[in-house]
């Protein structure tokens, strides 16, 4: 749900990274932080637990620039990928305009991406939003590790709808913006359409 | 989109900062904020630039969400009000009608009771424009004929430019 503010000529878009546990939501959001214009971001803020487990959500505001006269902000929201935090997903996920699905590369990993998946499509309808037509694209992460799995196995894996699919190292910042972008990009565009 | 876009405009947005703006004053507050319950930060008055606006409007919306959880858990519809006291300031949190939440910082010059009472006043005409901003979005998804959007004719440049590319 976007907030378009006529007087301030503002608008603000709601993006959240989903995911299951360690699969680099975080990494992702600390990376943006560390490369944009320090004018440009605000803080960031994680709940975190002290062994730095995301317990409720990280967040970080990013002025984007201007469009058509309307200043840009996104607000990019992770949540805690462990399954017990399940009720948190759910409350973090309230009112948002995409979502980027990160996925973790590691085959081992697999299952818990194909779950977390479901589970995204669960809360998403609890929220009143379709995993079908809601903006929403998914980063293949960690691709640089030895036990990852093939890009065509993840895609037939995970890859349901023709969204954008993305390849990232998010700890070196590949991908890291791209996604970003692509995300941007549908959401502007679904704001076009509505 | 599932659910209607929040718009506001010019005359809406300056009718709720007024309103924001004669409660600071009467309840001798620090700062008032208006917030979305996404987490959005509708309107402030008071000593702005004293707090970062954007992570308190994001937190005091993951707080309110928390709490609405736990409400709902023991089988209360919400926890319409949250008080939190500090050793000089405190933070007087209250749910407006289906999507905002006023948030009231306020310290030793005023008082618990005096912020509810004020809060109490100003959320009943907050209340009113909420109402009216709804009304008008409903009005314009049933006849089909949403305003104009600026976006409309968004290109790959203008996203691109975004980015800086």
């Amino acid at each position: 749900m976007t907030f378009i503010n006529y007087a301030s000529r503002e608008i603000n878009c709601k993006i959240v990274y989903y995911g299951p546990g360690l699969c680099g939501k975080t990494t992702n959001i600390q990376w943006i932080f560390e490369q944009a214009n320090p004018e440009k971001r605000g803080k960031l803020v994680s709940l975190a637990t002290e062994t730095d487990r995301t317990l409720f959500f990280d967040f970080l505001p990013l002025d984007m620039g201007t469009v058509k006269g309307f200043k840009v902000r996104f607000h990019l929201y992770t949540v805690p990928g462990q399954v017990f935090y399940d009720a948190s997903r759910k409350l973090i996920l309230r009112g948002c305009d995409g979502i980027i699905f990160v996925a973790d590369s590691q085959k081992a990993r697999m299952e818990a991406n194909i779950e977390s998946i479901a589970n995204l499509a669960t809360n998403l309808k609890e929220n009143g939003f379709d995993i079908r037509s809601i903006p929403y694209v998914l980063q293949l992460n960690k691709r640089d590790m030895p036990s990852a799995a093939p890009v065509q196995e993840m895609e037939r894996l995970l890859r349901f709808r023709g969204e954008p699919m993305i390849e990232a190292v998010a700890n070196k910042g590949t991908g890291v913006i791209e996604t970003l972008k692509a995300s941007a990009r549908q959401i502007l565009m679904e704001l076009q359409r509505a | 989109m599932a659910k209607l876009d929040l718009m506001l405009f010019e005359e809406e947005y300056k009718l709720l900062q007024e309103i924001i703006g004669r409660l600071e004053k009467d309840a001798s507050a620090k700062v008032v904020f208006l917030v979305d319950k996404n987490g959005q930060q509708i309107a402030a008055a008071g000593d702005v630039k004293s707090i970062d606006a954007t992570s308190l409007a994001s937190l005091t919306a993951g707080n309110v969400a928390a709490t609405d959880g736990l409400a709902k858990l023991i089988g209360e519809k919400e926890f319409s009000l949250l008080f939190h006291e500090g050793e000089k300031d405190n933070l007087h949190i209250s749910i407006v009608g289906k999507r905002g939440i006023l948030v009231v910082i306020f310290d030793q010059n005023s008082s618990l009771a005096l912020v509810r009472l004020r809060v109490k006043k100003a959320s009943k005409e907050l209340q009113e424009i909420f109402d009216q901003v709804e009304q008008r979005a409903q009005k314009e998804s049933d006849a089909g004929s949403r305003f104009e959007s600026p976006f409309s004719e968004i290109t790959d440049e203008d996203i691109d430019r975004l980015f800086g590319d």
